[in-house]
């Protein structure tokens, strides 16, 4: 709740240019102020009092409908506000049978409907007070709001906001369910150029990205994120005219394809070998080139499959198998939790 | 033992902290400057020390869900690279201390897994 009360603080970006940075770390709630209108949260159903009737009938109104403040009005017109605060006052004259013009607020500030709800926020911080009667563009009385019901307002726009991922998680995990065919898979491609290290990474994160969307569990994420990632640093790295990797996703099996047709590999065992690495001292600068690459491929996939040719270029397959209750795409994830 | 309180008993810089740094708790700890080998040694969770400081230390955190890269002897990585942690939400810090003395102090504060 504290982040909902900003109002008492000083505009963080008053004054400032709001490049991307800074945008990026505005708060859904301070961007919610300014996309939610006064009129989405104000409470419509007005409950009023005559300026002649008597304060005791404040004292009950407010006891029936649990609220501490009602709208004083004459003809349909807004002529003032009485509050908890001055029942007290004429509680303590001992008044109660005068009328409410007596003790009603008639220096009213109010608010257009139309306006965002920084507006209120700005007003409320302003003048210290816990309602403000709200107006529509022909200066009729259309509303009343509180700060609880701004406060509820976002946590109504947060919740449907959550509420919007949660369903964008659902259907992407449910993917596979509902489309029949004999065999459903879902293809992602990259193309991975020579050096990039700019880049490095930038496929096998969006891999595992996918998965977790798609209902994987973090250890499969993870597992498939390492292999590809040897794979796609070892074609940044040795495939001299750059290289393709494939993920194929089936619910049960993912099958990951990464060739080039660079220089090709002139002993496979040997370049399986922890430890062996054929990378230049500049890359090994870098921390690449540790001898690592393939060993940690074997070790994260059920299946591996690399063939090369000097010359021609290099294939490299892998497959991992997801077991009943790892499957992506089918909703297990989702229906488990 | 969270991730605030190793800051400040190590004096270390935020370079980016896009996560509430006091509900991060390390659980164990990593140290190489080869990448395939944190690939295979670190866990998750864990505090990899390197005084690597190029951009792919972020693409290998975030793939392995390091709680934070501990960039040790004052190497600083480039704005990109800082940009694109933010981006992925991983933790960089830096010291002017070598790898050694951080992981020693990391182990004296009782992150010894």
């Amino acid at each position: 709740m504290r982040d909902l009360d900003f109002s008492n603080q000083p505009p963080r970006f008053k004054g400032k240019v709001i490049t991307d940075q800074l945008a990026g770390s505005i708060t859904r709630v301070e961007e919610l102020a300014y996309i939610i209108r006064i009129n989405e949260v104000m409470t419509k159903t007005l409950i009023t009092i005559s300026p002649d009737a008597p304060m005791s009938a404040v004292v009950d109104l407010l006891r029936e409908k649990r609220i501490s403040g009602i709208l004083v009005t004459e003809n349909d017109k807004l002529v003032g506000l009485i509050s908890t605060e001055d029942l007290i006052k004429c509680l303590i004259n001992g008044e109660l049978a005068v009328p409410v013009r007596n003790y009603m607020t008639t220096d009213l500030i109010t608010l257009n409907s139309f306006d965002f709800l920084t507006e209120a926020l700005k007003t409320f911080a302003r003048t210290g007070l816990g309602r403000l009667p709200v107006i529509d563009e022909n200066k009729q009385l259309v509303g009343i709001i509180t700060k609880g019901d701004i406060t509820y307002g976002f946590l109504r726009a947060l919740e449907h906001d959550y509420h919007e991922e949660e369903v964008r998680r659902y259907r992407a995990s449910h993917l596979f369910e509902d489309i029949e065919s004999d065999r459903t898979s879902l293809i992602l491609r990259y193309n991975i150029k020579h050096y990039d290290f700019m880049h490095g990474g930038a496929a096998s994160s969006n891999i595992k990205k996918a998965l977790l969307r798609l209902g994987a569990n973090p250890q499969l994420a993870r597992r498939v994120g390492i292999a590809v990632y040897e794979a796609e640093m070892n074609l940044i790295i040795h495939a001299d005219r750059g290289g393709s990797i494939h993920v194929e996703i089936e619910p049960h099996q993912i099958s990951i394809y990464a060739w080039d047709d660079g220089p090709g590999i002139a002993d496979i065992n040997l370049a399986m070998k922890p430890g062996y690495s054929t990378a230049t001292e500049e890359i090994r600068e870098l921390g690449f080139g540790a001898g690592m690459g393939l060993f940690n491929i074997s070790r994260c996939v059920d299946d591996m499959k690399l063939e090369s040719e000097i010359g021609k270029g290099t294939q490299l397959n892998m497959k991992v198998f997801l077991k009943e209750d790892e499957s992506v795409g089918e909703g297990y994830q989702t229906e488990k939790e | 033992m969270t991730l605030d309180q190793i800051i400040k008993e190590l004096q270390l810089e935020i370079l980016t902290a896009p996560q509430e740094i006091s509900e991060i708790k390390p659980t164990s700890g990593y140290i190489s400057d080869m990448l395939s080998c944190v690939m295979t040694g670190a866990k998750s969770h864990s505090i990899w020390v390197t005084l690597q400081s190029h951009n792919n230390i972020v693409a290998v955190a975030c793939l392995l869900d390091v709680a934070a890269i501990i960039i040790t002897e004052g190497a600083k990585p480039d704005d990109e690279t800082i940009q694109k942690a933010r981006d992925e939400g991983v933790i960089l810090l830096a010291t002017p201390l070598n790898s050694f003395h951080v992981v020693g102090k990391l182990w004296e504060l009782g992150l010894r897994d």
